[in-house]
């Protein structure tokens, strides 16, 4: 075991070289002289230009200025925000609990009502609600869920006032940003509508980003149910009398979720693109909405250390899932 | 003797096609009611794309100055001159759509055909060359795939400048690595192979054992992957389009008409929903042929 962790811990090694060389090499393809861009559009002097040309390093070679990334990168010094002169690393762990709020949701979400769905239609396989579930998740995948989203502010929103458009909270409450996940911190402070206001402003960004994950979970719940339906011990568990319920509920659906939850897993990389458009739709005030909000204002050191972190968060839950399911199946460490 | 003749006698049975010919596969593919359905709705987005020119009542950019979003021909104030409204600066969206299928259509086409041939040219000489090669290809692969794609294809574009173009080039460089692995896998499959090592026997050379030889036993997995890659391209596109990052104003991209639409969408729904509807119904189509192509045409990957 101890073997198996420390190769893929050292796999992630050359991994995150990569992805540092790569978003080092996107600061360098951007079209114009990384000084010029930071300066923005208010243009500068060629000496003073010469000159943080060189407090920058930018005169040195590349290998040189590359190498010094990385110093810096290992350091945990990211760069600053040329619009708000805030640190990235500052910016970035101010707006993480946002995102990670809405995307744990809507995975809870996508799992609390995929798998139940994937079951029943397992056991009833072939019957209108099967064929009506997979039709349903079919275009659950193929949703274009920028749209689904305006579409569901407009259903919900805009015609039924049921759920507000946009945010975290309503404006009239302040609450304490203790653990920065606004349902917690809500909680506990002493305005008693506060956490109503929050639960409601999740609501459609839970669905909007769950939908694709709840397609994927209710998809693979039911094949892998069906897989394992035909398994020898399943027909021993029937023929030793176990009620239907017992055999599918407990027997069956143990062994068929190790592949969906892997699954689940490795979707945290798509789950963050659809955050993206979510948190853009809905002016939710997370990692996605900050990106897409730094390309606008050509904001490249933010774009620069936000891809980075992304990359390696995505790594991280990689390795994670890889590890987990090495301990749960020990076939695959070798 | 007598024995050969029986079993040449009993091998062909007689009603069953051959294992791997056409008719084999139609008899798998027409099984399936929802590869049909995507079939056809494929087959009517190619003829509507073909003929835009000559259905589509307006030109897609024609403004009609009095009639600034104008509610569709069922709604209290709609006409047939626009029968699904105009949008803000009076175009006729009818019209807009269907000329937007011919971009679609494009995307998914350009997308696909460079992250299929790069992506071939890559797996086959990381699986033929092996080595170095092999891993810095696959490493490069693994790096690739560890941003979220959408957020890459974002990265890309800021690089190149929004536009259509690019936005293509993104999804592309984006989706290249699923296409490399794919081929790669299939090649060191089909390279264990006797025929293979016939072929080398028999005197051929690299580039006609990989594109000759090797190449054509992997065409199953690829078709599939590039029918499943056209919607995703497609949908990846139109998400560039709607953040303002692929096709431009007023280029009748879908996408792009969506991010037009974001200001006047909650008095005008029909300037949201019918750009939606259609990037959906193309989306699933797409989605519905390529499972039913993996159903019919790998035994393997079958549920």
């Amino acid at each position: 075991m101890l073997r198996f962790l420390l190769r893929r811990i050292g796999l992630i090694i050359p991994t995150f070289v990569g992805v540092t060389l790569l978003t080092f090499a996107m600061i360098h393809l951007v079209p114009g002289d990384p000084v010029e861009v930071r300066s923005g559009e208010h243009g500068i002097a060629p000496e003073r230009l010469a000159i943080l040309r060189h407090e920058m390093g930018l005169d040195q070679p590349l290998w040189k200025q590359f190498l010094h990334y990385e110093g810096q990168v290992a350091s945990g010094d990211l760069g600053t925000s040329v619009v708000t002169q805030d640190s990235v690393w500052t910016e970035f762990i101010q707006l993480f609990p946002a995102t990670v709020e809405l995307s744990v949701c809507a995975i809870l979400f996508a799992i609390a009502v995929g798998l139940p769905l994937g079951v029943i239609a397992a056991a009833k396989r072939g019957t209108g609600f099967d064929y009506t579930l997979m039709g349903a998740s079919v275009t659950g995948a193929s949703m274009p869920i920028f749209w689904w989203g305006l579409m569901m502010i407009l259903v919900f929103s805009v015609a039924l006032g049921w759920t507000p458009v946009s945010g975290r909270i309503s404006d009239q409450f302040y609450v304490q940003p203790i653990t920065g996940f606004m349902l917690i911190d809500s909680w506990f402070s002493d305005d008693a509508g506060a956490f109503r206001s929050a639960a409601s402003h999740l609501i459609l960004p839970t669905i909007v980003l769950g939908t694709v994950p709840l397609a994927t979970v209710a998809r693979m719940t039911r094949s892998s149910m069906l897989e394992v339906l035909g398994e020898d011990y399943i027909r021993t568990a029937r023929a030793k009398g176990l009620g239907r319920f017992r055999v599918i509920g407990v027997h069956a659906l143990r062994n068929a979720l190790i592949p969906v939850v892997t699954v689940i897993g490795l979707q945290t990389g798509a789950l963050l693109g659809g955050a993206i458009l979510t948190e853009t739709i809905f002016s939710w005030p997370g990692v996605g909405h900050w990106l897409v909000e730094a390309i606008q204002r050509r904001d490249y050191p933010v774009l620069q250390g936000g891809v980075l972190l992304v990359a390696v968060l995505v790594m991280l839950v990689n390795l994670g899932v890889d590890l987990a399911y090495g301990l749960l199946n020990p076939r695959i460490r070798r | 003797m007598a024995t050969l003749d029986t079993v040449a006698v009993a091998a062909p049975p007689p009603a069953a096609p051959l294992p791997g010919s056409f008719a084999t596969f139609w008899r798998g593919f027409s099984a399936n009611r929802g590869a049909l359905l995507g079939f056809a709705v494929m087959l009517g987005i190619v003829v509507t794309a073909l003929l835009a020119g000559v259905i589509a009542p307006h030109a897609p950019d024609e403004q009609f100055r009095e009639h600034f979003l104008s509610p569709p021909v069922w709604q209290a104030g709609g006409s047939w001159q626009f029968p699904l409204g105009t949008d803000d600066v009076g175009r006729d969206i009818l019209s807009r759509l269907l000329y937007g299928a011919r971009l679609s259509l494009l995307i998914g086409l350009v997308v696909v055909t460079l992250a299929l041939a790069a992506g071939t040219v890559l797996g086959l000489t990381a699986a033929f060359l092996g080595g170095t090669a092999d891993v810095a290809i696959m490493r490069f692969m693994d790096i690739v795939l560890v941003f979220p794609s959408l957020l890459l294809a974002i990265v890309v574009v800021a690089i190149l400048g929004p536009s259509l173009l690019n936005a293509m080039l993104a999804v592309a460089v984006v989706t290249l690595p699923n296409y490399t692995r794919l081929v790669r896998a299939a090649a060191l499959g089909e390279l264990a192979r006797d025929y293979v090592t016939a072929s080398r026997c028999a005197g051929a050379g690299t580039l006609r054992l990989m594109f000759d030889t090797v190449l054509p036993n992997c065409t199953a997995p690829l078709i599939v992957q590039a029918t499943l890659g056209f919607s995703g391209a497609i949908l990846d596109a139109a998400a560039l389009g709607f953040l303002g990052l692929g096709a431009q104003p007023p280029t009748p991209e879908w996408g792009t008409m969506l991010a037009g639409a974001l200001q006047f969408y909650q008095r005008a729904w029909w300037v949201l929903a019918f750009p939606g509807v259609s990037i959906l119904v193309t989306v699933l189509a797409f989605n519905l042929l390529g499972d039913g192509l993996r159903d019919a045409l790998d035994p393997r990957l079958q549920r």
